[in-house]
């Protein structure tokens, strides 16, 4: 692990799985290709479980994340997210820290990461911090990851969503082994009719995966079944895969029909 | 980074391959070792045609560096049919259609094998999801449903589909096999 | 084993190389490695019009083998219609990813890397991509059956008029396509690889370095689909491969990787088409005028045989006294488009079909029911006044198909869902025919020849450069040379096609090896049959060792004969213009979801009928794979380009259904 960090440190890329790597540096994409493999560090592996905390090694692949019946009991957005990226292979190599490590705005599994508030611990040679993953990503392809440093963690706080509706949906070019036009994770509790908490979040409809603080915000009390003017914090790009225009509404839609089935 | 040897177990035996770390799995396959079996339709982990099962998981060998194989047990197409004895699922894809032009069907194979490992029962919907990632231009992929379907029925579980664990005797066929590097000539 | 006695015809007998493709042993054509061979690489054109400045190859000739225009020794014209397209470019652009310059080395990154440093100056020339707008005509065809113009004048009847596009089409055969060459001036020039039909490869070949046919061999490897896509392209990449091998005096293996391969090689072509249709308020066609338009690219390759199987079936199954329909394939500044499945026909039988629905809603009918008024009989003729002889009943067919779908059930199940449903269902037919064969006269232009041989132990081989490409090529010819000898269909193999072995029983295309191919290894396999009558009281087996006894040998040829009765007229496109039609009813249940638009068939239901099946499990897999291209190009799929360039030219976004796209299949025969 030390030896990881110090190659890091010197500018040599982490290389995880491979999945979206590979791909750049057989296409010559890459201006870096001193790798700094991660694959069989067993302190970024593991799912770790405590009274307060699920500690997902970053390494944890998709099919972990499928196969795990407490994820699914308690982070069922994450298991959906992760069965519907890539196929069965590609879900065998990807892994959670390398989808955010990546930074693509159609990153799959960061949308339920910010509906549960997940945080993230980052190491380098100089120790261990902590960062709420919302806000990690602050631009295209930007994040808070300094020099030398890696994900070595994501923590997700324990019942945090249990009992609240929730919602994953993914707009793909195909059903499935597809790259996101716009996906959708969100969660609310209901109190006498009204909502009392909510989290939704979009990928693909912004240059990082989005968190809609302010839509949640003017949904705070309101009655499902009469909605307020909400704020529309997407900023879509054309593509190959789609149009500002249509992420733009599917987004709207994907909202509504959450909310539609709140009430 | 350097070229350096290192030993590769594939079908249950050992070779020594001279690579570079990052070199693709697939090429070392295929122009190191001869397994021709493991085809290239993409090269971006698309297709699935270079599937292979490394230490029981299904993956794209055009995306595994070599050096992430060393110490794991690979199986190829080419360790699946004991001597003359085709497993269960190769024997249904010639039976009920699955394979036609023959490019996606090593890799779709082994997705199924490995499919059928997790669950050696699947509806259709769970092998349509299954092979997913494996894609194939011919079939429409109904043969395909209906071979691994056979297979799963005529077959149960057979000691043939186990994938987990590499280490079988080695097979004359298979020395045969290895000992056919490419090679000038035909079919 | 399978009983000798019993016929090969009708039954599900394993794929004859099934074994080596599921075990892995198959070789194709990048499975190969030969002694000091040298890797190519093609460098291509980035514009699509202009003149070429200058090139620098910008690397070592000493360690590089590279090879222009200039290197060409017969013409730098790839053999195939007219003769426009050249191997390499020398001064002028036509379009983006033309060939201009080819490098080899042994070391395959190498050459890569040297491709992408040779640099080419460019006078950009303003470039044409709007088939519309082009008056370039590669072929037109003006098909007229009636009196169109005075049809329209008449009274009481309702005029229906719609236009129709289709984006282009990549094959994405999942093995790119590739060529391994070695030239030598002794041996002249042999090329193996991936193709479909070798002696289109020949031709080109011939051409290209002005050689005579035994200078030029042509071997088909294991080919990893063609749908088309394997057609004319091959000839270019052999070309290529052949010249680096001639000027290196090594083999030289140049195989695409996907980006280049949907870059630069042939799609189906865009078209459009425009409608106006004459109809009577009881839904009776009086008159059809149709405008059919196809994008052929820079060159002309295959665009005016494409063109005119899409004319001809513009008209589709059914009867109507007066039709026009008028036809051209442009020229525009794409790369060349060519063959792919159905070759022009799915084009227009798209537009038809789109439109019958609209010429359905505006008489007040049932889409079922406009066509079963409609639908060609016994007796009638179509489009081009070819008389149907056979028995068809079309509504008997779509009835099958309707009930098999449960179409009227579910029309009013949908009509009642969908008002309150996010997803909105619905289910739709097309019926079309699919002319087996070359058009018109091409079978007698073909002249095709088979051969079968026969060893001392009774081991029959047919020799065709008919090749398998997955469709099962192998399997059936064998099941019907079984047949007609009457020996086990283990006992017959099909040789490697091999230009030096095998004669030309014409190109793998139009659905024409089962039937013509099929027909003359009947005839050859009855010759020899023949030839062993004299042997009377002996078994098969014995009687050809006793005959390759006496005579060394045991070979019979058959050569193609028009069956009588079948007239065409080139000139004017009237006549017989297929020997025989396909004729299928589809239905489909498709769902969409209107939060979405993701739109995703459930439901699939083919009827054919396609006259005698030789194998049920390779005729319903043929059907099934066509089907979901036909799925993928409706909803999944095209190419993109910008200024002249395929843009989504990977397979991460170019889409084609993945398993969990498709339903269901329920095909009938």
């Amino acid at each position: 692990m030390d030896d990881a960090l110090a190659l890091v440190s010197s500018g040599w890329q982490p290389f995880a799985g491979g999945t979206d790597l590979m791909v750049l540096y057989e296409a010559g994409k890459l201006t870096e290709t001193r790798f700094a493999g991660l694959w069989k560090l067993e302190e970024l592996r593991g799912i770790r479980v405590s009274e307060e905390h699920i500690e997902l090694g970053a390494l944890t692949t998709y099919t972990q994340i499928r196969q795990s019946a407490l994820l699914a009991d308690e982070f069922p957005l994450l298991c959906r997210a992760a069965a519907e990226t890539g196929g069965i292979a590609t879900q065998n190599r990807g892994t959670l820290g390398g989808n955010i490590a990546n930074a693509s705005p159609a990153a799959d599994s960061c949308p339920p990461l910010l509906v549960y508030d997940a945080e993230l611990e980052l190491m380098s040679g100089a120790g261990i911090r902590r960062v709420p993953y919302a806000g990690f990503h602050t631009g295209y392809k930007k994040m808070l990851l300094e020099p030398g440093e890696l994900i070595r963690s994501i923590r997700l706080p324990r019942n945090n969503k249990k009992g609240w509706h929730q919602v994953f949906r993914k707009v793909g070019t195909r059903r499935a082994q597809a790259i996101s036009k716009v996906c959708l994770a969100a969660a609310a509790r209901l109190v006498g009719g009204r909502v009392e908490q909510i989290r939704i979040a979009y990928g693909s409809v912004a240059p990082y995966p989005l968190r809609c603080t302010r839509t949640e915000a003017a949904l705070l009390g309101a009655d499902p079944r009469k909605l307020p003017p909400l704020p529309d914090e997407t900023s879509p790009i054309d593509d190959l895969r789609s149009t500002a225009g249509y992420r733009r509404r599917v987004a709207g839609n994907l909202l509504r029909d959450f909310l539609e089935s709140l009430g | 980074m350097s070229e350096v040897m290192h030993c590769l177990l594939v079908n249950g035996r050992e070779h020594l391959v001279r690579a570079w770390p990052m070199e693709r799995l697939l090429d070392v396959l295929r122009l190191q070792l001869g397994l021709t079996g493991v085809k290239e339709g993409c090269g971006e982990g698309e297709c699935g045609a270079c599937s292979v099962i490394l230490d029981g998981q299904l993956v794209n060998s055009c995306l595994i560096p070599v050096l992430q194989a060393y110490g794991c047990a690979i199986r190829t197409i080419e360790g699946l049919a004991l001597d003359d004895a085709l497993n269960a699922i190769q024997q249904a894809f010639v039976d009920e259609g699955g394979a036609q032009c023959g490019i996606c069907t090593p890799g779709m194979i082994l997705a199924a094998v490995n499919l059928l490992d997790r669950n050696p029962e699947p509806d259709e919907g769970e092998i349509r999801e299954g092979l997913a990632g494996n894609l194939c231009r011919c079939t429409g992929y109904s043969r395909i449903v209906e071979s691994v379907m056979r297979a799963a029925k005529r077959e149960g579980r057979s000691p043939r589909h186990q994938t987990g664990e590499e280490h079988e005797t080695q097979t004359r066929g298979e020395m045969l096999r290895l000992a056919r590097a490419p090679q000038e000539g035909n079919r | 084993m399978l009983d000798s006695m019993s016929q090969s015809a009708g039954r599900a007998l394993p794929r004859k190389e099934g074994r080596e493709k599921v075990t892995g042993a198959a070789r194709y054509v990048d499975d190969l490695v030969f002694p000091g061979m040298l890797h190519g690489v093609t460098v291509r054109s980035s514009i699509a019009r202009g003149r070429i400045r200058s090139i620098d190859a910008a690397c070592d000739p000493d360690q590089f083998t590279i090879v222009s225009a200039r290197d060409i020794p017969g013409v730098n014209a790839v053999a195939l219609m007219v003769d426009d397209q050249p191997f390499l470019a020398f001064d002028h652009i036509r379009h983006a990813e033309e060939p201009i310059l080819l490098l080899a080395h042994p070391d395959r990154p190498m050459a890569e890397e040297a491709r992408q440093r040779v640099r080419i100056v460019y006078d950009v020339l303003p470039a044409q991509f709007d088939m519309a707008q082009s008056g370039d005509v590669f072929k037109s065809f003006l098909l007229e059956k009636g009196d169109v113009d005075n049809a329209f004048q008449g009274e009481d009847i309702v005029v229906v008029e719609g236009e129709y596009l289709t984006g282009a089409q990549e094959q994405l055969y999942i093995e790119p396509q590739g060529m391994i060459a070695a030239a030598n001036p002794v041996d002249g020039v042999t090329v193996w690889g991936s193709m479909q039909c070798p002696y289109y490869v020949h031709k080109a070949l011939m051409k290209l370095f002005a050689f005579p046919e035994d200078k030029i061999r042509v071997v088909q490897c294991e080919t990893g689909g063609g749908f088309g896509g394997k057609e004319e392209y091959p000839s270019m990449i052999a070309g290529h491969a052949a010249l680096l091998a001639w000027k290196s005096g090594r083999p030289v293996k140049l195989v695409y990787d996907r980006a280049e391969d949907i870059a630069a090689t042939t799609k189906r072509h865009l078209s459009r088409t425009r409608h106006r249709t004459a109809v009577t308020r009881d839904g009776r066609l009086v008159a059809m005028d149709i405008d059919f338009v196809l994008d052929g690219g820079a060159y002309c390759t295959l665009s005016p045989v494409v063109l005119s199987r899409g004319t001809i079936h513009a008209a589709g199954p059914y009867h109507c006294e007066n039709v026009r329909i008028r036809s051209r394939a442009v020229a525009t500044n794409h790369p060349p488009h060519g063959a792919f499945r159905g070759f022009g026909a799915p084009q227009s039988i798209f537009a038809l079909e789109r439109h019958m629905d609209h010429v359905a809603a505006a008489v007040g009918l049932a889409p079922e029911e406009l066509r079963r008024r409609n639908f060609l009989k016994k007796g009638q003729s179509t489009a081009t006044g070819q008389v149907i002889r056979e028995d068809l009943d079309l509504a008997g067919m779509m009835d099958r198909a309707l009930e098999e779908a449960d179409y009227h059930g579910k029309r009013k199940r949908f009509q009642q869902d969908n008002p309150a449903s996010r997803i909105k269902r619905g289910i739709g037919l097309a019926t079309f025919m699919h002319g087996a064969g070359f058009t018109g006269s091409g079978e007698v232009y073909l002249q095709s020849q088979v051969a079968l041989e026969a060893d001392a132990k009774g081991r029959v081989r047919i020799l065709v450069s008919s090749t398998e490409i997955g469709q099962g090529t192998n399997t059936v010819l064998s099941q019907i040379a079984a047949d007609a000898l009457d020996i086990s269909y283990n006992d017959v193999e099909l040789a490697q096609p091999d230009t030096a072995v095998v004669p030309n029983s014409g190109p793998t295309v139009a659905s024409r090896t089962c039937m013509v191919v099929g027909k003359l290894v009947e005839s050859a396999a009855l010759g020899l049959r023949q030839t062993l009558a004299t042997y009377a009281g002996l078994s098969f087996a014995e009687a050809c060792a006793a005959h390759i006894g006496k005579h060394g040998t045991l070979r019979s040829i058959s050569r193609y004969e028009p069956p009588a009765g079948i007239h065409w007229d080139d000139e004017h496109y009237r006549g017989d213009a297929y020997g025989a039609y396909a004729w299928a009813v589809y239905v489909a249940q498709v769902a969409v979801d209107t939060s979405t638009w993701e739109t995703h068939v459930e439901d699939f239901v083919a009827r054919q009928e396609v006259g005698k099946v030789i194998h049920p499990v390779l005729a319903t897999g043929q059907i099934e794979g066509s089907v979901a291209q036909g799925i993928g190009w409706a909803l999944y799929e095209e190419i993109v380009y910008r200024d002249g360039r395929v843009i989504n030219g990977q397979m991460t976004n170019y889409i084609m259904p993945a398993s969990a796209d498709l339903p269901p299949h329920k095909s009938f025969l």
